[in-house]
């Protein structure tokens, strides 16, 4: 049970320090330490990333959801593909997905011109993919379970019964 | 013209807290732990239903008592979640907010010169409520060593037996005590034996994080002398809609219900709709909501703790009671805080009787902003040690 309780605490915030989620969850510093260590020693927590608001700087990324349509053979596989296309850095996630299409791509680049080279010339290419359809992202309202944007001021008085 | 003030609104004082809001205004990135509200939005679903009721027009008056569909969920509610059994049609009244239905129960019970006994401290309205209905107040204080509870020798000591009513709050704001269903029995006991009515705002019921929340009213000849306040504001997120109700014996709640159709006629139609929702569908949300709070009830205790203040095991609410250190009285310690560091306390004295020399913490506030919080706190302490 606290393997869930601190998982459950750090995706809500990876910054927590083991002793605020301790305090949290009634657990032992100690022991907290020791089960995050356990969590990615076993490949639980794979990272712990900044969910980032690019309409807020002055550089924005341009990012892309791409879907990919692909033909199995009998030498190649889902693993196989996705193993060749999650090398490429530019790609932020890919997952097989039930449905009208395959994989879902997300893409990341500097400009609209870099993402769509890297699509035509690095993953049209590949020999098992039909097709790909790029969907630009516009604006990003929520990442990670984070609402995006400025939110709204907590109005509420500074006392209140 | 100058008004001429009635006796009655003279007889109330301004409120403890008003200076308070005058330094926080004056300062800027003032973190409030002095709101005694959820810092959550009402439920999405609650939402949808009040505007629904919006848009296909529903907004005339309800029936004087509520809308009969919520009368009947609010009584299958509080049958399934507190082992409360009330009749929709002539016990339950729907209110705007549970302080009106605390008002109305003053006003309906308490005649000039009824003592009423408030177990302290506890929230701040009872006790003007009192004194507009022309009643005296007699606070019976509740100690820190006996974990803030109401105990029969408190009571004595008061002279509550004299008393005419008795005011209940638990889980209780400001301490987040929680009173258990064993020591509540001697508390029904001498409420039937002095033949006392008792008001009970059970308005955080469902915010209790030891055990089962116990309504004084389940006891055996208790249900015919109780009135139960609850409401959505705490448990719902819904403090902007007002409504609460109460529960009590037909001919009781008829009382409440002449003064309530004369001066607010219904409870918010639009809130109606919302709470008939939150009832229906929303008890996934309000069970998220409690387990957040706990998670903050923890890590806020736990730094008090380590920070080197004595802090009260809070089982309740949204509150913890700290005590401030021997130096400072509350008042002091909570206007030094927030004019070196920022940070809105409410000083424990407002809640009257035996909350001197605490503060109220309420962690109805998002973790980033309690743990910035509580390391000024830290550093304000450890300044001023």
């Amino acid at each position: 049970m606290s393997e869930r309780e601190v998982l459950e605490s750090l995706r809500e915030n990876a910054r927590y320090s083991a002793a605020d989620i301790a305090r949290m969850t009634d657990l032992e510093e100690a022991e907290v330490e020791a089960t995050i260590e356990e969590l990615e020693a076993a490949g639980v927590v794979r990272g712990y990333q900044a969910v980032v608001d690019w309409d807020k700087l002055a550089d924005e990324r341009v990012r892309a959801e791409v879907e990919l349509n692909v033909t199995l053979d009998r030498e190649t596989g889902y693993d196989d593909i996705a193993e060749r296309l999650a090398r490429f850095p530019e790609v932020k996630a890919l997952r097989l997905i039930s449905g009208d299409y395959d994989f879902d791509m997300e893409v990341e680049g500097d400009s609209i011109r870099e993402v769509s080279q890297f699509i035509s010339e690095k993953v049209a290419p590949v020999p098992e993919i039909t097709q790909t359809v790029t969907h630009y992202v516009m604006t990003s309202y929520k990442e990670n379970g984070i609402e995006l944007g400025d939110g709204e001021d907590d109005d509420r008085l500074s006392f209140s019964p | 013209m100058s008004f001429e003030l009635s006796d009655r609104v003279q007889a109330v004082p301004p409120s403890g807290i008003r200076r308070f809001f005058e330094i926080a205004d004056e300062r800027d990135e003032v973190i409030s732990l002095g709101v005694g509200e959820p810092d959550f939005a009402t439920p999405w679903a609650a939402r949808d239903a009040a505007i629904a009721s919006l848009e296909q027009g529903k907004t005339s008056y309800t029936a004087n008592r509520g809308k009969t569909d919520l009368r009947e969920a609010i009584a299958d509610y509080v049958a399934d979640r507190f082992d409360l059994g009330y009749d929709p049609d002539e016990e339950i009244i729907v209110t705007a907010g549970a302080s009106e239905a605390v008002d109305l129960a003053f006003r309906a019970f308490v005649d000039p010169g009824d003592t009423v006994a408030i177990a302290q401290p506890s929230y701040i309205s009872y006790e003007p409520g009192v004194i507009f209905a022309g009643g005296e107040v007699l606070p019976v204080p509740t100690r820190e060593e006996d974990d803030f509870r109401l105990t029969v020798e408190g009571l004595e000591e008061a002279g509550a037996d004299e008393a005419d009513v008795l005011v209940l709050c638990y889980p209780n704001n400001p301490t987040g005590a929680i009173m258990p269903a064993e020591d509540l029995e001697p508390i029904a006991e001498f409420a039937r034996e002095h033949d006392l009515l008792v008001l009970s705002d059970e308005i955080y019921a469902e915010l209790t994080y030891d055990g089962e929340h116990t309504s004084i009213a389940t006891f055996e000849g208790m249900r015919e002398r109780t009135i139960v306040f609850n409401g959505f504001s705490k448990a719902h997120a819904m403090t902007g809609l007002r409504l609460g109700y109460a529960l009590g014996p037909a001919d009781a709640i008829g009382a409440m219900n002449k003064i309530h159709q004369y001066t607010m006629l219904s409870a918010p139609t639009t809130a109606q709709y919302a709470a008939l929702e939150a009832l229906d569908s929303c008890e996934d949300d309000v069970q998220e909501m409690v387990d957040q709070y706990d998670r903050r009830r923890q890590f806020v205790l736990s730094r008090f703790r380590e920070i080197g203040m004595d802090v009260f095991e809070a089982k309740g609410a949204f509150y913890c009671f700290p005590e401030v250190p021997e130096s400072f009285t509350a008042e002091e310690f909570a206007e030094e805080v927030l004019r070196e560091q920022g940070v809105a306390v409410v000083p424990g004295d407002v809640f009257g009787t035996g909350g001197e020399g605490h503060l109220r913490i309420s962690y109805a506030t998002g973790l980033e902003d309690l743990r910035e919080a509580l390391n000024r706190i830290e550093a304000f302490v450890a300044d001023n040690a």
